[in-house]
């Protein structure tokens, strides 16, 4: 008699089977005095503003695990389709897959329709995304673009609350980019003037939230155009090690003369080695 | 025998501290703190609310619409999560619209009261969104229902809800009358909501009001330093 095996089938959606073995883990790990890893979070400045032709979005590229910067030249805004595009904040992984699987059926959707997508469609998508996984997506975004319609700009909440406004800000630095844009926002302002409220924004987030920093990435999107500016400033330019000393090079080198260090000692053992066996094995070259 | 999924604490995600670096509101789910009010009168309602949205102590959006458009005379006021009462009213307007369709004409407003009422008491345990339906439609003319937290649906000629609202129960209840015209009660619901936004930290911003009638909906704003004053203490 054959014996029936029980296949378990698997059912869409998060496994939590080893949620329980974590927590165990992490308070075993903790009572030794270590801390577990931390997923890699882009502590985040991300802005987007409104202006007379189109939208302008900006970002820096700093991308954190706990304290310690893991890319300091990350690229926070995601290409959603030709006219739409999208700065991620919160979890680095679930910024990039989310916005990666939107841009993908919104191209399936584009094809369908014949037509370049609308920036609404595109927050729905994301919208009712994030909402049915109740906010374990850790992916808040501000949403911008340019279509049939005009320009429009929404931010996006993990738990899949979205504002449509003409200018928002989200992550760790969102406070001090808003503080710039409540200060010096106007509407309809011309594109310079907004690049340059954009970059102010991200500037003070950079230098006033640690979990924000490196460089500034700017994208202007207008009606037919795209102006991907990466970098649009580096605010933190890395200093340049001294070349030479003396006219030795100095960076990375560490072969000395002879005679630096001096010799005191010396002895000569010779190793008297026989030849055991030989092996020649040719080389399959047809 | 199948293995259960395991049901884990939704504070799981908070077990590290990332105090220094990632304060409070980036981790905290977006509610609107709110006041709503909806009021009957003869030949409509009167809706208000007023405009903030917070995450924890930030207001994330401090000129917010909380008056969303379900059908073409028919509105609802959202408290509570602004993600489940934002996908509840977009999930309820596709209801309604297709429903409006097969029957060719206007639904009523207890059809869309009705259909938030489903939804928000059959997901109760997920849910957190507190709804007042409000709107005219030609059998009973103006009418406002209520939908609490939890999914009870009731009909009142004047509701308030959110946060706000307790502050401003005593108020509404000394000062409703029935019959009242269509000023009277753009009056009481302007006075109403700036009291409440006064002592309510959740609840700022401006005031939004909409009068939907048989002639359509009318919207309008009243910015902050247009407020109704009252005695300055």
């Amino acid at each position: 008699m054959a014996t029936v095996s029980v296949c378990q089938y698997h059912r869409g959606g998060f496994s939590f089977e080893n949620c329980k073995r974590n927590a165990l883990l992490e308070a075993d790990i903790n009572k030794l005095g270590f801390s577990s890893p931390a997923a890699r979070k882009t502590g985040t400045t991300i802005c987007g503003v409104v202006y007379k032709d189109g939208v302008v979005l900006g970002a820096d590229t700093r991308a954190t695990e706990g304290m310690v910067v893991a890319d300091k030249n990350c690229s926070k805004i995601h290409y959603i389709s030709p006219n739409v595009y999208c700065c991620g904040a919160g979890t680095a992984a679930d910024t990039e897959m989310t916005t990666q699987i939107i841009s993908s059926n919104l191209e399936l959707h584009s094809l369908s329709t014949g037509r370049l997508p609308r920036v609404a469609t595109a927050n729905r998508m994301l919208k009712q995304m994030l909402f049915r996984y109740q906010g374990y997506i850790g992916a808040a975004l501000v949403l911008g673009g340019v279509d049939c319609t005009g320009p429009h700009l929404y931010s996006i909440y993990p738990h899949g609350s979205t504002d449509k406004l003409p200018y928002v800000t989200m992550g760790s630095g969102s406070l001090a980019a808003m503080a710039v844009f409540e200060d010096r926002y106007r509407p309809n302002m011309e594109e310079e003037e907004a690049k340059r409220l954009v970059r102010d924004a991200i500037a003070a987030g950079i230098f006033n939230d640690l979990g924000s920093g490196s460089n500034i990435d700017l994208c202007v999107i207008t009606k037919g155009k795209v102006d991907y500016l990466r970098p649009h400033d580096v605010a933190n330019k890395k200093g340049v090690r001294e070349d030479k000393i003396y006219g030795r090079p100095v960076t990375g080198n560490y072969r000395y003369k002879h005679g630096t260090t001096g010799v005191l000692a010396k002895t000569v053992t010779p190793l008297n080695l026989e030849v055991v066996e030989e092996n020649v094995q040719t080389m399959d070259t047809s | 025998m199948a293995t259960m999924l395991q049901k884990f604490p939704s504070s799981v995600s908070t077990l590290n501290d990332y105090n220094a670096l990632y304060p409070d509101w980036t981790q905290r789910e977006v509610s609107t703190g709110t006041t709503i009010m909806a009021v009957e009168f003869d030949g409509g309602v009167v809706m208000g609310a007023d405009s903030r949205t917070t995450t924890g102590a930030y207001i994330a959006n401090r000129v917010t619409d909380k008056l969303t458009p379900i059908h073409e005379r028919i509105f609802c006021c959202r408290s509570g999560s602004a993600a489940d009462t934002q996908a509840i009213a977009d999930a309820v307007t596709y209801q309604l619209g297709f429903h409006s369709i097969e029957l060719d004409e206007a639904p009523l407003v207890q059809t869309a009261a009705s259909l938030f009422r489903d939804m928000c008491y059959r997901y109760r345990e997920e849910l957190m969104a507190g709804i007042i339906v409000a709107g005219w439609d030609r059998r009973r003319g103006g009418q406002v229902y209520t939908v609490p937290v939890g999914g009870m649906m009731t009909r009142q000629p004047v509701s308030v809800g959110g946060s706000g609202s307790s502050y401003i129960y005593g108020f509404v209840d000394s000062n409703y009358k029935p019959a009242m015209s269509k000023e009277e009660c753009l009056k009481f619901t302007a006075e109403a909501l700036t009291l409440a936004m006064e002592r309510d930290g959740s609840s700022g911003g401006v005031v939004r009001l909409a009068v939907i009638s048989e002639q359509g909906v009318e919207r309008q704003v009243i910015l902050g330093n247009q407020l109704p004053k009252f005695s300055t203490v």
